[in-house]
């Protein structure tokens, strides 16, 4: 069997798995370890450069770090059936965003002197402001035309303020456009041709995904125009709420469909007078497209989640709506055919449509060489986010449809870097490296500089405020944060994957110490095969195939290969304190991530 | 000494044995020897037997003497009983343990200083008795205690870590235990322990005393160039004399046991020693065969189980001594009292 490249950043980066998962590749051991000793700002620093609104995400993040989380594939430690809930990751985000000091000094600066490119980003969502961060510190001038009067794109107007509040998010808006972005609110862009025609230099669109999808059903469009209740597009409805236009709904409402938008509605139409709110689903359960917390926190306010419901007309009785009719359905296992049992009416004042979202560009003209495909969608390179037309590029929610905001941040990210080389002439294809630092934590005999002992503490659980002052004004903040010992026992749960088991084959004397010492059993000494020979080998099986089984240079004396499956490592480090010639090592790995200007990070490796 | 515990938690594939209990059921404290230590490896090994043959914590007893390799009992099965005796004298008091309760395990634990120097004559007394216990010599060739002195273990011309070269013949434990009529001898390496686990389970399941020599190198004191008893001079020299699996008597199958060319020895609880290979025209059950071989391969490490006599009674059997613990009998059972006492003096008379 092949020798493991550990030489290369993508295998240790591959260990981190929260790291790994997370689409801006946010250094989460590290920013844990910063919060467990109290270094807030650095913490949050830390988040800001891959992440860039650590506040706003700590609260609102769809959070791929969590499902990916090593402790999410850890027997409980008071329930060895059961599975162990992941770190709460997202949680922690807003931890050190709560408590940083002032972080101003250490913010990105435009320089005085401009480097002469003008760059326009339409939209002031989170990919736009991204591709600003990156860009002004360089001498950018960068110009965002926003629709509204204030930034933020769907953060602003899709996530209701008792989730977000306000001041959060326009902290985080405001580091980066007081750089000096030139920010055009009021400028819905009409017309992408009289955009270009300022003559900028690079134009990015990250316009989102703003248009909600309708329902044509039965009587859409039959209820009257000065009836009291009616049909809502849910983002829509959220944008209107968001803006202050509107204060009050039914007091019987449906919600169709059954995405995190809907749950903000429901959760919003809560707060505006619904008392009977009720969130109709097609499917069963287990196919929802709502994260499950957030599922949990509409449930806890007393809203009601009807399953396997297919709408199937508005019941407008005099020009009002009075109600809706629905398929009751049956499904087959996996839920991929139904049956019709029976048709019911519920009742309801008002209905907001959570179905999906999708793309408007009807302000693109067709013949800019943009192309577009059957869908009204964008041609645009999954790499470099280059449309058909050099110098224009496509990010967030614009380029392939609604996904969430770490994502949009990371298209902006890269974007930027594609600007950045758009500008300078070097080809968009050409991507700057990643480089890593890989150092020995050892200080001592059995003595490392992380805290490396396994805590079975239990996932802590967020505090919400209680339900009477929740619906009494619109902005509480239901989450209240962890408190100090919450945060003190929920960062000893991490497993620290970024400090890494590094062996060095040729000072191994094969005496056995770290396999018998590994409570997990991730480590066999086999004879040297055929991958599939050696896997049968191993002193527990590889349960999991997507984690990287390590396999070293053939070992000294026997010349047989020191065996290391990833998997459900919890970076204890007894390995490498029973190891005899310290052949194992523990390292911390931290991935160099290259950002448009920045210069090509140098790997550094230090060993014990 | 480890910078923590090791963490109670385990992969979830983590098999149960018969009494619903894990193999992390059966260690104990952390170890406090030298990372490295050739005797922590032999402790996973005892670990590892113990749970496959599902022994109650409870029914064991362990036993030791003095010495880095007397300290290792602490570090597994912490849920049985334990006695660290005086230097040396771990094979007496096992000895009392058993007459006092014949029902429970016993495993003691030595090394080549407690059993070959100091403890010589305890050790060679057990044998005779045919106590029934497994007895295992940590054998690392030096006193790692005292920081590294030649023990009687050690090989004519091994040396020391300065350099000074050892002129006295070695006791080689196998040897002797062959000589002092032994019913279950065998050498393994605490660094195969494919081979040192079987060994160890049929070594518990013999009738009798079973003594493994096992070579464990002294990382700290006796892992260097010249020495002979490092992790590279063994594997150098290693010589897999037989190999055998213990085949547990609950998973007998029967059509397998005397296979064709398959030599088996049938331990008194039913389980069964099968050799899957022995070199030619060797025969464990012959004493003479096991030392004409160590005698052809001298300088060799050799290694497995090398003789094994189930005939043989072991010391209860000699001594026809009730099939109970002394402890559970009637008072008057085991003190038939002053006139009895009386009237057997008058006997004498």
């Amino acid at each position: 069997m092949n020798p493991s490249d550990v030489g290369n950043p993508g295998y240790f980066h591959k260990v981190v798995d929260c790291q790994w998962a997370c689409p801006a590749h946010t250094n989460v051991p590290e920013y844990i370890r910063l919060i467990a000793q109290g270094r807030f700002t650095d913490a949050y620093m830390l988040n800001r450069q891959s992440n860039v609104f650590p506040a706003i995400l700590g609260r609102t993040c769809d959070r791929p770090c969590e499902p990916a989380c090593r402790r999410g594939r850890l027997p409980s430690p008071t329930n060895g059936n059961e599975i162990e809930n992941p770190v709460a990751i997202c949680r922690l985000k807003r931890v050190a965003a709560d408590h940083k000091g002032d972080v101003s000094a250490r913010l990105p600066k435009a320089p005085e002197k401009k480097n002469g490119r003008r760059v326009a980003c339409i939209g002031a969502g989170p990919s736009s402001l991204t591709v600003a961060n990156d860009l002004m510190p360089h001498g950018y001038s960068v110009t965002i035309f926003e629709k509204y009067d204030k930034p933020g794109g769907l953060m602003r107007t899709n996530i209701p303020s008792f989730r977000l509040p306000e001041q959060v998010l326009t902290d985080e808006t405001d580091a980066i456009l007081n750089m000096g972005v030139d920010i055009r609110y009021n400028s819905p862009v009409t017309s992408l041709r009289a955009v270009m025609d300022e003559g900028f230099d690079a134009i990015f669109v990250g316009s989102g995904a703003p248009r909600g999808k309708d329902l044509e059903l039965p009587g859409r469009h039959d209820v009257a125009a000065d009836s009291p209740g009616g049909i809502h597009i849910g983002i829509d409805w959220l944008g209107s709420l968001a803006f202050g236009h509107i204060d009050s709904i039914g007091e019987k409402v449906l919600i169709i469909g059954v995405g995190n938008t809907a749950m903000d509605c429901c959760r919003s139409s809560r707060r505006l007078g619904g008392k009977d709110v009720k969130v109709m689903a097609r499917r069963p359960r287990a196919f929802f497209k709502a994260s499950p917390w957030e599922l949990e926190d509409a449930e806890e306010e007393g809203i009601e989640i009807v399953i396997n419901h297919a709408p199937k007309r508005f019941v407008i009785e005099d020009g009002k709506l009075t109600g809706m009719e629905f398929d009751r359905l049956e499904w087959d296992a996996d839920a991929k055919k139904s049956t019709v049992l029976d048709t019911v009416i519920i009742p309801c004042d008002d209905v907001i449509l959570a179905i999906g979202q999708d793309n408007a560009f009807p302000w693109i003209e067709r013949d800019l060489g943009i192309e577009f495909d059957k869908w009204g969608m964008p041609a645009v390179n999954q790499t470099t986010f280059e449309s058909t037309r050099p110098g224009v590029f496509f990010g967030g929610d614009a380029a392939w449809g609604p996904k969430n905001i770490i994502w949009a941040v990371e298209h902006g990210h890269q974007a930027a870097i594609s600007i950045d080389n758009h500008c300078q002439s070097i080809p968009v294809t050409q991507r700057p490296e990643w480089g890593m630092n890989l150092i020995s934590q050892k200080m001592g005999i059995s003595e490392w500089s992380y805290h490396n002992d396994y805590n079975p503490a239990h996932r802590q659980k967020m505090k919400h405020v209680d339900l009477v002052q929740r619906f009494e004004d619109l902005h509480v903040e239901v989450e209240l944060g962890f408190s100090a010992e919450q945060t003190a026992r929920e960062v000893q749960r991490c497993l620290n994957c970024d400090i890494e088991t590094v062996f060095v084959a040729p000072k191994c004397i094969e005496c056995d110490a770290c396999i018998d010492i590994c409570p997990l059993s991730c480590l066999t000494i086999a004879k040297d095969g055929p991958e599939e020979e050696i896997r049968k080998q191993l002193s527990a099986p590889a349960i999991n195939p997507d984690q990287a089984l390590f396999a070293s240079l053939p070992l000294p004396q026997t010349g047989r290969l020191m065996m290391k499956d990833e998997d459900l490592c919890v970076h204890c480090g007894l390995c490498a304190e029973r190891c005899p010639t310290a052949a194992w090592d523990m390292q911390k790995f931290q991935l160099l991530i290259s950002y448009a200007g920045t210069p090509a990070p140098h790997t550094t490796c230090v060993a014990a | 000494m480890p910078s923590i515990v090791k963490p109670k938690v385990a992969h979830p594939s983590l098999v149960r044995n018969e009494l619903g209990l894990t193999i992390r059921d059966y260690e104990g404290s952390m170890s406090t020897l030298c990372a490295g230590c050739g005797h922590d490896s032999i402790t996973a090994a005892i670990t590892r037997a113990l749970f496959e043959l599902s022994t109650p914590p409870h029914m064991l007893a362990k036993l030791s003497g003095i010495g880095c390799s007397s300290k290792t009992p602490t570090y597994f099965v912490g849920g049985a009983h334990g006695f660290n005796s005086a230097h040396g004298r771990m094979p007496a008091i096992a000895t009392g343990a058993s007459a006092a309760n014949r029902t429970l395990t016993y495993l003691g634990v030595s090394g080549d200083g407690d059993s070959l120097s100091i403890g010589l004559g305890h050790l060679c007394h057990a044998i005779r008795r045919n106590l029934n216990m497994l007895y295992i010599i940590e054998n690392n060739g030096v006193y790692g205690l005292t920081k590294g002195q030649f023990s009687a273990a050690s090989d004519v011309g091994s040396r020391s870590k300065k350099g000074e070269s050892n002129k006295m013949t070695p006791i080689d434990p196998v040897q002797l235990a062959l000589s002092l009529g032994a019913t279950f001898v065998a050498r393994s390496f605490s660094g195969d322990k494919a081979q040192l686990v079987p060994i160890l389970k049929a070594g518990l399941a013999h009738r009798g005393f079973a003594i493994v020599d096992v070579i464990s190198p002294c990382v700290t004191f006796n892992d260097h160039e010249g020495s002979t008893k490092s992790y590279k001079s063994t594997r150098g020299r290693y010589n897999v004399a037989t190999e055998s699996d213990f085949v547990p008597h609950a998973s007998e199958i029967v059509a397998e046991i005397g296979g064709v060319g398959q030599t088996n020895v049938t331990m008194h609880d039913g389980s069964v020693l099968r050799f899957t290979r022995l070199p030619e025209n060797y025969d464990v059950t012959n004493r003479q065969a096991a030392l004409d071989y160590l005698k052809a391969h001298q300088g060799e490490v050799v290694t497995g189980v090398l003789f094994a006599d189930e005939s043989v009674p072991e010391m209860h059997e000699m001594n026809n001594t009730p099939a109970v613990p002394l402890g559970s009998l009637p008072f008057e059972k085991l003190c038939p009292g002053s006139a009895e006492l009386a009237k057997l003096m008058e006997d004498f008379r």
